[in-house]
């Protein structure tokens, strides 16, 4: 099996859906002639024609808008928005229309569109580059939310959301795209060729949403991670030495609550970190759902390592990034406590 | 050489005058005499019609006029005349007073609190019908809550959209909407937003995938002028013109957004109708209570569309002459005389006139058809009223909350389906 980045992963999953389904189409700002400013895209438009992959105006709103109608004609649109930074004037689309399509009409009327878009901090993108914006969208309900932390992951969960009969809201790590990325800004990049998922079949396969994965099994306490942080707490637990539990969500909504509660009812102790800011991040309901499901069966209170509650600040990146050492200083809490 | 800023000359010693902010003003106050001196007439007949193939900028300069074909006579005059059968004239005149017998019944019933809420489109009708009729059967609407005449028009039972109103036991959208946003896709109707402006550029993606497929269907889509404000119209109009979407984009000014007259959207300084010019888009400027006029406009895009020449914008010059909705009073910002005095009369009676002047009506058959079609509508509410109301239900089972949320129920809802116990 080939190595591939999570570009090209991401790549590969959205030419085998083009090459597999008619109704596939491809949008978005420099997606198509260019590749993307990623070049997630690329060759795609060369490969499958320009109908099928396109360049929009600059109006994500605009966007999301089409591919309601598109969803509703029967195609099933797949969107770029270059970074999620840029998505909220698509909210109104996705939250009003998109997302509550099915239900208000009885039914008769659903937007199976994917939206993707590049996320999180790492490369300097200053506060409109670097945001992690899953919360606004996992508290909506009729959406699906999908963070994937790996290529082999990254090309299966794709897959699923463009099949999928339901909206989905697809988060790409920007600061993974080519390279596992362990926190250490310092260090020199890692390519993703010698990591094992980078092992990625050039077909179809598909990795269910709504499916966590335990990436490093643990005995002492329980991680909750998804995106770059799976990395960031595999590197935490290593350099502290402890014996952590670490899953990765995958998928934020539709969520795998058995595999969390299964996971802290083993360990009795649970952190979860992530890098968007704090206050009402996915993490608040991640607490609330191992406080529901765990009471019992916790040791110690649950431990948050989250982005702070400001703005991503350009100079100040790796002072608000939670880094290995504070998601470290996380888990010795949760030791303690 | 540049000069230094303190030679130059101070603002304020200047003769310019101080700056004054301009705020639209409002209509007559109710008491006032109704004032509709900035609706200029047009003679019926004199506007030109371009061929359905000219390019964009040809009909630019019909953004400032109104095309009209029933004159005060209820004469068809001009190059616009659609030149219908008799048949097909009673048909839509018939379908406007059926919508009218509608809202008039349905408002009766929010009243008597069978429902919480409803909208009629009184003094619009022709906007929703005559389209209709210009429109094939299958070409996809995506409506405001002032179109139910598209579904009238379209034969769709008037029973399955007084169970929507009253959210019953046979309401297809099983008590989750609001009344009046209705949604059949059998009828080529696309689920009415509550968003204002949501389904404008909504219709130019699903254009777009009807080009995509080479399909021979086209959308069509309505706005209020009110709503024009909103970036989902000029999305609209962008991605219609970059991609020529086979779209129909329909603003209706009814001149009134609740309470806010059309000069507030921005109607003071332009008409509705050039917002198309600096999108290369066609444009028709039509008046809305002429079901002639209205028809011909509508073919005409819709034509055009289908040909591959791209989207039209149409605005329709007509009046709300009800309330916004039972939830609004007119009276309390604007004369109540004022619906009386619109220039452009009223749709229905225009459309009679001009039956009856070619000798194919007359006032008794007129007489006859409102008196059965109140019957007709006292009939399908009765039955609709057995299958329940909002106040007295019976409703959907509280279950059916949890579902299509989602296509599969997840967890989560389950869950939550099991905490309120049923």
């Amino acid at each position: 099996m080939p190595a591939m980045t999570m570009v090209q992963a991401l790549n590969s999953a959205m030419d085998v859906m083009l090459g597999r389904d008619p109704d596939v189409v491809i949008f978005g700002e420099d997606v198509g002639f260019y590749g993307g400013v990623f070049r997630v895209t690329d060759g795609l438009q060369k490969k499958h024609g320009e109908s099928r992959v396109f360049d929009t105006p600059i109006a994500e709103g605009g966007m999301l808008a089409v591919a309601v109608g598109m969803g509703a004609y029967g195609l099933r649109p797949i969107v770029e928005v270059q970074f999620a930074d840029y998505i909220y004037p698509a909210t109104d689309q996705l939250i009003s229309a998109a997302a509550r399509l099915r239900y208000r009409s009885g039914g008769e009327f659903w937007a199976p569109l994917t939206v993707r878009a590049p996320c999180g901090g790492g490369i300097f993108g200053g506060q409109t580059h670097s945001q992690s914006v899953e919360a606004i969208f996992t508290h909506v309900c009729g959406l699906k939310t999908v963070v994937p932390s790996n290529p082999y992951d990254a090309k299966g969960l794709l897959i699923s959301a463009i099949e999928d009969d339901d909206p989905v809201v697809f988060f790409e790590p920007k600061r993974l795209y080519n390279g596992p990325f362990d926190g250490h800004p310092e260090r020199p990049s890692v390519p993703w060729t010698n990591h094992p998922q980078s092992e990625v079949p050039e077909g179809h396969y598909t990795v269910p949403l709504g499916k966590a994965a335990t990436v490093r099994e643990g005995r002492a306490v329980t991680v909750l991670v998804y995106g770059t942080m799976v990395h960031v707490a595999l590197a935490a637990a290593e350099e502290a030495g402890i014996d952590a539990e670490i899953i990765d969500l995958r998928t934020l909504l539709p969520l795998d609550i058995e595999a969390i509660v299964a996971s802290v009812r083993k360990t009795g102790r649970c952190v979860i970190a992530h890098e968007a800011t704090r206050t009402c991040g996915f993490g608040a309901e991640l607490t609330a759902l191992v406080q529901e499901h765990c009471f019992y069966h916790l040791e110690a209170p649950i431990v948050r390592v989250a982005g702070w509650d400001t703005p991503y600040p350009h100079a100040l990146e790796w002072a608000y990034f939670p880094g290995p050492a504070r998601v470290a200083d996380g888990l010795r809490r949760a030791l303690e406590g | 050489m540049e000069k230094a800023i303190d030679q130059l000359p101070d603002a304020t010693e200047a003769a310019a005058p101080r700056l004054a902010l301009h705020i639209p003003p409002h209509h007559p106050a109710p008491g006032e005499r109704p004032d509709f001196g900035y609706v200029r007439r047009y003679a019926a007949g004199v506007t030109e019609r371009p061929s359905t193939d000219v390019p964009a900028q040809a009909t630019h300069e019909l953004a400032y006029h109104l095309i009209r074909v029933l004159d005060d006579d209820g004469a068809a005059v001009g190059a616009w005349d659609p030149k219908l059968d008799p048949e097909t004239l009673r048909r839509g005149l018939r379908a406007m007073m059926l919508t009218r017998a509608y809202d008039d019944r349905m408002m009766r019933a929010q009243r008597q609190g069978k429902t919480s809420f409803y909208m009629k489109c009184t003094g619009e009708e022709a906007v929703a019908v005559a389209q209709a009729f210009a429109l094939a059967p299958d070409d996809m609407a995506f409506p405001t809550y002032r179109q139910q005449g598209i579904l009238i028009a379209r034969g769709w039972p008037l029973l399955d959209m007084m169970c929507q109103c009253y959210s019953n036991a046979h309401d297809r959208l099983k008590g989750r909407q609001l009344p009046v946003l209705y949604s059949a896709r059998e009828a080529a109707f696309f689920s009415i937003a509550g968003n204002l402006g949501n389904q404008f550029p909504q219709a130019v993606g699903w254009a777009m995938a009807s080009a995509y497929k080479g399909d021979h269907r086209i959308a069509v889509s309505w706005i209020g002028e009110g709503s024009t404000a909103e970036p989902d119209f000029h999305h609209a109009l962008t991605f219609a013109s970059v991609y020529r979407a086979p779209v129909v984009l329909n603003i209706v000014n009814n001149q009134w957004a609740i309470s806010s007259p059309q000069e507030v959207a921005g109607g003071e300084e332009a008409t509705f109708a050039a917002r198309a010019i600096g999108f290369g888009l066609a444009c028709l400027r039509v008046d809305g209570n002429d079901f002639l006029a209205v028809y011909a406009a509508t073919r005409w895009a819709a034509e055009r569309a289908r040909a591959n020449h791209g989207a039209t914008l149409i605005e329709l010059f007509t009046y709300r002459a009800g309330p916004h909705s039972t939830s609004d009073d007119p009276n309390r910002y604007r004369p109540e005389e004022e619906g009386k005095e619109w220039p452009l009369g009223d749709p229905v009676e225009r459309l009679s006139r001009h039956l009856i002047r070619a000798g194919e009506w007359s006032a008794e058959r007129q007489a006859q058809l409102t008196s059965s079609l109140a019957d007709e509508v006292r009939d399908a509410a009765r039955e609709a009223e057995t299958y329940g109301t909002l106040d007295e239900g019976p409703h959907f089972s509280a279950k059916t909350m949890f579902e299509d949320v989602f296509k599969e129920v997840p967890w989560h809802l389950r869950r939550q389906r099991q905490e309120l116990g049923v």
